[in-house]
C-alpha cells in the first residue's frame, strides 16, 4: 500500500514486540510457522511418489533417505507440523462459527492443540514402529 | 462501501472480498479427512517393498483420495503462503515473493499429480 502521497508519518498500529508473549499470541505463530514448514513437507510428498513412479532404483534411494537418522527426525517434525496445523485449522474452523472466542475457551483450545498435536505425533511414531515390529 | 480509490486498487467491495477466506476454508475442510487418510497409508507401508507401495497407490479409490490431497493442500498452501508474504515482505520483493509461492504450490502440486497418474495407469 505504500505509495508515496499514502506513506506520510502516520502512526502505526502496536505490533508484536509491544506485547508482552502469550500463549495464544505463540499459538498464531505457531499456526504461521507450522503452515510455512509443511510446504517443505508437500516437497517431500512430491519426491515420495515421483520416486514411486520412475521406479525400484529411485524409490530406494528416497526410502533410504527417509529411512536414516536425518531423514527420521525431519519426518517426525513434518508430521508433528501437519497435525499441529490440522488441529490449529479446526481450532479456526471452530472460531469460524463464532463459537468459542471468549477468554477461556481460547487457553482451553491453545493447550488442547499444544497437548493433542504432541500427543498424537507421539502415538503415531508408537504405532508405527510397533507395526514394524520394534516391540 | 469502496471508496473510488479502493476500487481503483481492485480493494475493497469487488463483490469477491470473501473469496479466498472460502477456498481456504473448503480446502481446510478438505484436507482434514484426505490428510488422516496420507498418514494412515503411509504408517501401513513403513518397510513396505517397492511392489506393494506401487501397487497400492495404483488402486483407483487411493490415487484418487490422493489426487485430490495433491489438488487441495496446493491451493491452501499457496493462500497461506501468499498472506504470510504479505504480512511480512513488502514492495517489488513481495510482488517476486508471491509468484515464486505460486510457481512452488503449482510445481509440486503438479509434479504429484503426474506421480500419482503414471503409478495409478501403469508404466
Amino acid at each position: 500500500m505504500g505509495n508515496a502521497k499514502m506513506g506520510a508519518e502516520r502512526p502505526l498500529s502496536p505490533h508484536l514486540q509491544i506485547y508482552r508473549p502469550m500463549l495464544t499470541m505463540m499459538m498464531s505463530i505457531a499456526h504461521r510457522v507450522s503452515g510455512a514448514s509443511l510446504a517443505i513437507g508437500f516437497l517431500l510428498l512430491a519426491w515420495w511418489l515421483l520416486a514411486i513412479s520412475l521406479g525400484p532404483e529411485p524409490y530406494a534411494q528416497v526410502s533410504g533417505f527417509f529411512g536414516s537418522i536425518a531423514g527420521r527426525t525431519l519426518l517426525f517434525l513434518f508430521s508433528w507440523a501437519l497435525i499441529h496445523h490440522m488441529l490449529g485449522g479446526i481450532r479456526h474452523l471452530i472460531w469460524d462459527t463464532g463459537h468459542g472466542l471468549d477468554k477461556v475457551s481460547i487457553e482451553i483450545f491453545a493447550w488442547a492443540t499444544i497437548i493433542g498435536s504432541t500427543t498424537l505425533t507421539v502415538l503415531l511414531w508408537v504405532v508405527g514402529y510397533w507395526l514394524q515390529g520394534a516391540f | 462501501m469502496a471508496t473510488p480509490l479502493a476500487r481503483v486498487r481492485g480493494l475493497g467491495s469487488a463483490r469477491r472480498g470473501t473469496e479466498t477466506f472460502w477456498r481456504q476454508r473448503m480446502t481446510a475442510v478438505a484436507n482434514v479427512p484426505l490428510v488422516l487418510f496420507l498418514i494412515l497409508s503411509i504408517v501401513t507401508h513403513i518397510g513396505a517393498s517397492y511392489e506393494e507401495v506401487h501397487a497400492y497407490l495404483a488402486r483407483p479409490l487411493v490415487a484418487l483420495a490422493l489426487l485430490a490431497l495433491v489438488v487441495s493442500a496446493a491451493i491452501h498452501m499457496r493462500i497461506g503462503l501468499k498472506e504470510i508474504i504479505e504480512d511480512y515482505v513488502h514492495g517489488g520483493a513481495k510482488v517476486t515473493a508471491i509468484l515464486l509461492a505460486t510457481f512452488f504450490a503449482a510445481g509440486v502440486g503438479l509434479a504429484s499429480i503426474v506421480a500419482i497418474l503414471k503409478i495409478g495407469l501403469g508404466s
